[in-house]
C-alpha cells in the first residue's frame, strides 16, 4: 500500500498535476460516448488512480446531469437548447463548450442503386414521404424504403436539424436503434435508404452526394458536407487549468487524442 | 425431531409466558410472512398508481380522445402531436397475427406431445420446447433483422422486411413454448379415464382427441392462448428491431408487408430523450397506462380460464 501510495506520489511529480479531484464523471451523448471511453480508457492508463466513469444517457441527459451537477463533463452531439442553458444559469452553471471533433452524418443508399447524388430538399421529401419512388429522382421504379435513427438518438436530431429543417417525417419511415442497424437494414434492403455516422461507412453500402458533395474527412472537417456537426464537450464554466476536467478537455488537441478520435470513425478538427 | 424421553419432560400445559411468547412469535411470523407477500402485491398496485400519476398531466392537457383517435405520432416536433391510436393497432396487430401462427402449432404440439408421442420422447421434447422461452429476445431480433428480413425481401419481394409478418412469425416463436407449455399441462391433467371411455364407445384416437380431449380442455387451452397473447403484447426488443417501427395503420389493413410500430417499442425507444416534465414523457406514461390495462385484461380472462380448467379436472 505504502509503495503503491509512494508510486502514485511520485507519478504525479513526474507528470505535475496536483491531484485534487480523483474522480470524473462524464455523462451524455451516445455519439460521443465512444470517444469519451477512448480517452477515459487512455487516462485511467496514464493515472491509475483516477476514477472515471462514462455514461452514455443521451446529450439530454447530459445536459440535465450537468445542470444539477451530477458530472464534470456533458457529452454531447448537439449545441446545448435554451432551455438548457437557461436552466443551467439558473442553477449557478455555466456551461462552455468544448468541440471535440467533428461528425458527418452520411446519407447511404444500397450498393445496386444507381443514384448517386440527391439535394438536401430530395433527401427531405423523401423523408417526409413526399417522394415515395426512386424514379421520381432519376432511379429505377422501386419504392424507397425509408430508414431512420430513433428520434431519441443524436444522429436523428442532426439529420432533423440539418435535413428536415424540422419538417415532421413522415408516417411510412421505418426507425431503428443504432448506427449499425441502419447500416445493415440498407445492405440488405435494395429500396433503402438510410444516414449513418461516417465511422459506419464502408463499401457493402453506398453513400451518395447530397447537394454535389461528397462525404469525406475534408468535406465533413471544413463544413462543405451539408450534414456535418460539430460534437461537443461541456464543462461548468472553463475547467481550471491543470486540473483532470482541463486536461481531459484538451486532449482532444494532443497527437493521441486525434489518433483516438479517428480510430472511432470521427473526423479529428485537425484534419484542415 | 424430539425423543420420546424429551416429550416426558415437557409440561403437559404451557406456563402463561411460554403461551405468551408462542403467541406473539406466531403472530410475529405471520406479520412478517404477511409484509412478504404484501410488498409483490403492493409493487403491483404502486406501478399502477405511479405510471397513471405521471401520465395524467397529459391527459389534462391533451385529453384522452385525441390520444385514442389521433393517427399522428409527433412527438418532438415544435408543435407535438400525441395520437397512439398506431401504436395500439400495431401492438394488437402483432399480436394478433402472432397467435394466428402459434396456436395451431401449439395446440397440436401439446396434443402431440400429451397423446401420441412416447412418454421417452415427451420428456426430451418438452424441455427442449421450453428452452425456446429461454432464448434472449435480443438475439430473436438479429436473426429478425439479418436474417428473416432479407429472406422475405428476397422471397416474397416485399420493398421492406422488418414489417408486420416478421415480427409477428418471430413473436409466435416467442409464444409457442408458453402455450404448448400450459396447454399441454392442461390436456395431460385429464386422466386416462375420459380417453378410455372415449376409445371403449369405438372412437377412433383422431375422433377422441378433436371431440373428447380438446373440448374437455379447453379452459386450460384458451389460458394458454391468453397468456401466449400477453407474451407477445408485452414483448419489447423484438418488435422494436423487427416490425420497423413506423407509425403507420398497414392500408389495404390485412398487408401485413408493411411496417408498423408497437406500444412496447415506442416506450423503450423515446424514453431514454424524453425530457423530464415535458409533455412527451407523460404521453409515453399514457402509453403506458394503456398497456398495462390490456395486459391486465388478458391476465385476469387466463386467470378465469385457469381456475376453470383446475375445478374441471379436480371434478373427474
Amino acid at each position: 500500500m505504502k509503495k503503491m501510495l509512494f508510486s502514485a506520489f511520485v507519478f504525479s511529480l513526474v507528470t505535475g498535476i496536483a491531484v485534487q479531484a480523483q474522480t470524473l464523471q462524464i455523462d451524455g451523448s451516445t455519439t460521443v460516448g465512444p470517444i469519451a471511453d477512448a480517452f477515459a480508457e487512455y487516462f485511467k492508463r496514464v493515472h491509475p488512480d483516477l476514477d472515471i466513469t462514462v455514461k452514455k444517457t443521451g446529450s439530454g441527459d447530459g445536459a440535465a446531469a450537468l445542470v444539477d451537477g451530477r458530472c464534470d463533463i456533458a457529452t454531447m452531439s448537439r449545441f446545448m437548447k435554451e432551455k438548457e442553458f437557461k436552466d443551467a444559469v439558473a442553477n449557478g452553471v455555466f456551461p462552455v463548450a468544448h468541440v471535440v471533433a467533428m461528425d458527418g452524418v452520411c446519407v447511404v443508399v444500397h450498393p445496386s442503386n444507381p443514384v448517386g447524388a440527391l439535394t438536401t430538399a430530395q433527401v427531405r421529401e423523401i423523408y417526409a414521404d413526399k417522394i415515395t419512388n426512386w424514379s421520381q429522382v432519376g432511379g429505377p421504379s422501386m419504392p424507397i424504403v425509408v430508414i431512420s435513427r430513433d428520434t431519441s438518438s443524436g444522429t436523428y436530431e442532426t439529420f432533423d436539424e440539418l435535413v428536415m429543417a424540422k419538417q415532421p417525417m413522415g408516417p411510412g419511415v421505418e426507425y431503428v436503434n443504432a448506427n449499425p442497424q441502419a447500416h445493415a437494414r440498407v445492405k440488405t434492403t435494395p429500396g433503402a435508404i438510410g444516414y449513418v455516422g461516417i465511422g459506419f461507412l464502408d463499401r457493402e453500402v453506398k453513400a451518395i452526394k447530397v447537394d454535389q458533395i461528397a462525404p469525406s474527412r475534408q468535406t465533413i472537417a471544413s463544413g462543405v458536407y451539408p450534414v456535418a456537426r460539430p460534437l461537443f464537450l461541456f464543462t461548468n464554466g472553463y475547467p481550471k487549468l491543470g486540473s483532470m476536467v482541463h486536461r481531459f478537455c484538451s486532449f482532444y488537441l494532443t497527437e493521441k487524442g486525434q489518433e483516438l478520435v479517428e480510430a472511432k470513425g470521427f473526423v479529428p478538427l485537425t484534419a484542415y | 425431531m424430539l425423543g420420546p424421553s424429551a416429550d416426558r419432560r415437557r409440561p403437559l400445559a404451557l406456563t402463561p409466558g411460554e403461551d405468551l411468547v408462542g403467541f406473539i412469535a406466531s403472530y410475529l411470523g405471520r406479520a412478517v410472512l404477511f409484509l412478504i407477500t404484501a410488498t409483490s402485491v403492493l409493487a403491483v398496485l404502486l406501478i399502477l398508481l405511479f405510471v397513471i400519476l405521471r401520465s395524467t398531466p397529459f391527459l389534462r392537457e391533451f385529453g384522452v380522445r385525441e390520444f385514442l383517435t389521433s393517427r399522428v405520432w409527433r412527438p418532438t416536433a415544435d408543435e407535438p402531436v400525441f395520437g397512439a391510436l398506431t401504436l395500439i393497432v400495431g401492438s394488437l396487430y402483432v399480436s394478433i397475427a402472432a397467435l394466428l401462427f402459434a396456436v395451431p402449432v401449439g395446440i397440436l404440439a401439446a396434443v402431440f406431445l400429451s397423446d401420441i408421442v412416447s412418454w421417452k420422447i415427451r420428456n426430451v421434447a418438452k424441455p427442449v420446447v421450453e428452452i425456446l422461452a429461454a432464448i434472449p429476445s435480443v438475439a430473436y431480433g438479429f436473426f429478425a433483422v439479418l436474417v428473416l428480413a432479407p429472406w422475405m425481401q428476397r422471397r416474397f419481394g416485399f420493398s421492406t422486411g422488418t414489417n408486420a409478418l416478421n415480427a409477428s412469425m418471430i413473436l409466435a416463436v416467442m409464444a409457442l413454448p408458453t402455450i404448448i407449455s400450459v396447454a399441454e399441462d392442461a390436456i395431460s391433467a385429464l386422466g386416462r379415464e375420459l380417453r378410455e371411455a372415449s376409445y371403449s364407445l369405438g372412437a377412433t384416437r383422431l375422433e377422441t382427441m378433436v371431440k373428447v380431449v380438446i373440448p374437455a380442455a379447453h379452459s386450460g387451452i384458451i389460458a394458454a392462448v391468453v397468456l401466449g397473447m400477453m407474451r407477445a403484447i408485452g414483448e419489447t426488443m423484438v418488435v422494436w428491431m423487427a416490425s420497423g417501427n413506423a407509425t403507420q395503420i398497414p392500408h389495404p389493413w390485412w398487408d401485413l408487408s408493411q411496417s408498423i410500430r408497437t406500444m412496447t417499442a415506442t416506450i423503450a425507444g423515446e424514453m431514454g430523450e424524453a425530457p423530464e416534465g415535458m409533455a412527451h414523457r407523460s404521453a409515453l406514461f399514457a402509453v403506458g397506462v394503456v398497456l398495462l390495462l390490456m395486459t391486465f385484461v388478458l391476465n385476469i380472462v387466463s386467470e378465469y380460464f385457469l381456475s376453470r380448467a383446475k375445478k374441471a379436472t379436480g371434478k373427474s
